[in-house]
């Protein structure tokens, strides 16, 4: 087990280096710089301001004096919030994303394979069909869109919940998260659905029937375990896009989170900021890739062998 | 004990309505063993499952009958009756134990449930029963385990944890459904036998299903034989299998391999020729010793058969042979060529020359091309034909197997096992091979099929003057076709033999174990 994990993240460094050297490039080479605003700077300001933050010295020289800090845990100053590192904004950012997220996720999952199992109980009927449907309604509405639309139904028109804000109010965390969490959830139904259709047509399922086990027996003890696995491997994939994609919800809802200071960062050419960021959500996206098929190999007890641990 | 009569089933699919049990009846009587025999689709499990509710509704309809179990008729009782009665006063046992037990489950917890569910039992008194039952039903170690998921018990554990399951609620019908088809025949042997005690020591009836009459032979008391879903014959075991009245039973009888080949003149030039062969994996830093020092040879036009049990490595052998499987150490000579040594570009005219045929033709036939693709893809690579001649060479080859010309454009699905594994032996013999290895090329087929399947295999092997390694597990089956046995066990070599004189003075204890398994000794 512990091999496992430690060799898939031996693999993750390579990764690492390419997601930062590509980045670290590709933003040198979009036009503009950090300090070429519109408002006209000295060239004495702006020549100490490049000198502080390393900007006049050659690029590989940079390129290897930032992964050298990088290797000792610093992501370096804001180049636009003057005297904060992008470490502290990435602190400050983050716990926000992250609950965001994780409530994002709790709503997918309830959703989901609620939608999902109780479809694939009557294939091709009514209760197949309905939450399929909207499933997929879920799947082409994009946040951009929904964001709005629920603000206008239960924020506007029903006055249920709060527009925007974050931790303000009560009930304004609610629309953050179903908008987010709304095309998870269509996935993950579809992914139960399908799951569970072929693990309920499998010879264990009749054995479970010939044992004379009453029906919800069947389908939660008996089917749900084989039958959630697509949507378990789903799961790191799920979570990591969550939190990378999180910037249009934040943005729509006012939800101070990483995601608003990423888009800005773009727009800024803070550099650092960027390239932290990035930096940071790879790193997330490498580990709940890894504890998505950690959690797989232990919800299977033909893969946990595999895996090195004894059962 | 229970009374089944006149029952119907059917069930409404795209072609209309299907009688797959037509006017049936049939009885089990306490203590006593009633057989269903008849080939797939004969409607014999439908019956069964019909009985308990386990057949899908739609597609599937009960559409009249009775059966009567213990004063109640099954067929009447509402879903929440019924299911009250399975798993607690009748009980099943399924075909195949490798996807019948719950994957994800710890057998010990699968044993209880309906031990916890039907009886209310306390979670340490079901443990201690299930732990009685899987001794008594020859599980070594319960304590241990009790523990262990399906995946590391081998396949006749598992069907004797199926076993054990089955019995938990002290049953008083026992429902087996193919219960040792899956199985090698020394397996095979156990479980029946295994049944056999149970039955002595609780008076149950047991109502076994099978499409092999040679394996019933000395357990049922009562035989019925069905046919497209109406029973053609009943009687009683000696009735049935001395004075059989109906063609289908006599067929059936017939099906059972018995009798041996004819001793052909061997010519004395090995064609293969293995020396000191080892296969070994690496697995969880353990070496398995697939293959172990195996040393023969198979001489121009024998068949040479192959007997083991699964995981003796008669498998690995085979695909060895062929370089399918890298070797570890060792020289395999086919017509003086060290296989093994060969680059890439020889290896693919020696290809041509030596030929597989699989156990599975469901699994071995690429699902997405037709009968045309498969047939003509080999004679297209090995160029032994041109675009415009192949079409000719795929029909003439349809026509040696036995397949009707009109099914070149079907695919694999549109067959039955038999066909397809009719395709896969047309495939083999495309390219006019010399060797050709055959690994357990019958076991998943129904014995009337195998039957046929080994008949067309012999008349093949003697046409285009064949060598042969027939791979089975059944003595029984090489027998018909082998003219000299190497018997495999663990890997290495155990004894090797011409035919007459392994059947009648086998030399090893193993060997004698074997041949002691063979089904249905009684009626040869």
């Amino acid at each position: 087990m512990w091999r496992f994990i430690g060799s898939r993240l031996l693999q993750a460094i390579p990764v690492l280096l390419v997601v930062i050297t590509v980045t670290f490039f590709l933003i040198r080479i979009a036009p503009g710089g950090p300090f070429s605003s519109e408002k006209a700077v000295i060239p004495e300001v702006k020549a100490a301001l490049e000198a502080q933050y390393r900007l006049d010295r050659p690029l590989l020289k940079q390129y290897i004096a930032y992964l050298g800090d990088l290797v000792q845990g610093d992501l370096g100053p804001s180049f636009k919030y003057p005297g904060r590192s992008v470490n502290e904004l990435i602190a400050a950012g983050f716990p926000v994303t992250a609950e965001l997220a994780l409530y994002a996720l709790l709503v997918a999952l309830s959703i989901g394979v609620g939608a999902g199992v109780v479809a694939s109980l009557r294939p091709n009927t009514a209760q197949d069909y309905i939450p399929m449907s909207a499933a997929m309604v879920g799947i082409c509405i994009p946040s951009l869109l929904l964001g709005p639309l629920l603000i206008l139904i239960f924020g506007i028109y029903l006055d249920w919940l709060p527009v925007s804000g974050w931790g303000d109010m009560p009930g304004d965390k609610i629309l953050p998260a179903v908008t987010l969490g709304a095309v998870y959830a269509a996935y993950i139904a579809r992914l139960s659905r399908a799951g569970m259709l072929e693990i309920m047509t499998q010879d264990y399922i009749r054995t479970a029937r010939a044992k004379g086990m009453p029906e919800w027996r069947v389908v939660v003890v008996h089917g749900l375990r084989g039958g959630l696995t697509p949507v378990v491997a789903f799961l790191g994939p799920a979570f990591a896009g969550l939190l990378s994609g999180s910037f249009v919800v934040e943005t729509i809802f006012q939800v101070p989170g990483l995601g608003r200071f990423y888009v800005q960062a773009a727009f800024n050419r803070d550099y650092t900021m960027i390239l932290g960021a990035t930096v940071f959500l790879s790193c997330l996206i490498v580990t709940f890739n890894l504890v998505s098929d950690v959690l797989n190999a232990w919800m299977n007890p033909r893969l946990r062998g595999r895996l090195g641990s004894s059962t | 004990m229970l009374k089944v009569n006149n029952l119907t089933i059917s069930f409404t699919g795209r072609e209309g309505i299907i009688r797959a049990v037509d006017n049936v009846d049939f009885s089990v009587v306490a203590g006593s063993t009633t057989a269903i025999i008849g080939e797939s689709g004969s409607g014999k499990s439908v019956s069964c499952y019909g009985l308990l509710g386990l057949i899908p509704q739609p597609p599937g309809q009960i559409e009249s009958g009775s059966a009567l179990f213990l004063a109640n008729d099954l067929l009447q009782l509402d879903k929440h009756a019924l299911r009250k009665i399975r798993g607690r006063d009748i009980a099943m046992v399924f075909q195949d134990p490798m996807t019948c037990l719950n994957p994800y489950m710890r057998v010990g917890a699968q044993l209880m449930e309906p031990l916890r569910y039907h009886r209310g039992a306390s979670r340490s008194e079901a443990k201690r029963q299930a732990l009685d039952l899987m001794a008594e039903v020859g599980i070594r170690e319960p304590a241990i385990t009790i523990n262990y998921y399906p995946h590391q018990f081998s396949g006749g554990m598992r069907q004797r944890v199926m076993i054990a399951m089955a019995l938990i609620n002290e049953p008083r019908l026992l429902i087996a459904d193919e219960p040792t088809t899956a199985l090698d025949v020394t397996v095979q042997a156990q479980i029946l036998k295994l049944l056999c005690d149970i039955q002595a020591k609780r008076d149950i009836g047991i109502l076994i299903i099978s499409h092999d009459l040679a394996v019933v032979a000395d357990i049922a008391d009562q035989i019925i034989v069905m046919q497209e879903g109406k029973v053609v014959e009943r009687g009683d075991r000696a009735t049935i299998f001395r004075r059989p009245q109906h063609p289908y039973t006599r067929k059936l009888l017939a099906s059972i391999p018995k009798g041996q080949k004819a001793p052909s003149p061997i010519s004395p030039n090995p064609l293969v020729s293995v020396k000191k062969l080892c296969t070994w994996f690496k697995q969880h830093n353990e070496t398995v010793k697939a293959v172990d020092d195996v040393s023969f040879d198979v001489y121009r036009g024998e068949v040479l058969g192959l007997v083991g049990e699964s995981g003796s490595g008669k498998s690995t052998l085979g695909r060895s042979l062929l370089n399918l499987v890298p070797a570890t150490s060792g020289q395999i000579l086919f017509d003086g060529q060290d296989v093994i040594a060969l680059a890439a570009g020889d290896l693919k005219s020696l290809r041509r020359r030596m030929q597989i045929i699989f156990q599975d033709p469901f699994a071995s036939l690429n699902p997405r091309m037709t009968v045309y693709d498969t047939l003509a893809e080999p004679l297209l690579l090995h160029k032994l034909e041109t675009r415009s001649s192949v079409a000719e060479r795929v029909l003439q080859i349809m026509d040696e197997v036995g397949l009707a010309r009109h099914f070149v454009r079907k695919y694999p699905h549109e067959f039955s096992g038999g066909q397809r594994q009719r395709i896969a032996i047309g495939r083999a013999l495309a390219t006019r091979p010399e060797f050709i290895v055959a690994d357990e090329a019958v076991s998943a087929l129904d014995v009337t099929i195998q039957a046929q399947i080994l008949e067309l295999m012999q008349t093949l092997a003697q046409e285009h003057g064949l060598t042969m390694l027939f791979i089975s597990h059944d003595l029984a089956v090489i027998r018909q076709l082998a003219d000299r046995i190497v018997v495999l066990h663990n890997g290495k070599i155990v004894e090797q033999a011409d035919t007459t004189t392994l059947f009648e003075h086998p030399k090893r204890d193993y060997t004698r174990q074997l041949l002691e398994a063979i089904p249905g000794k009684s009626l040869l």
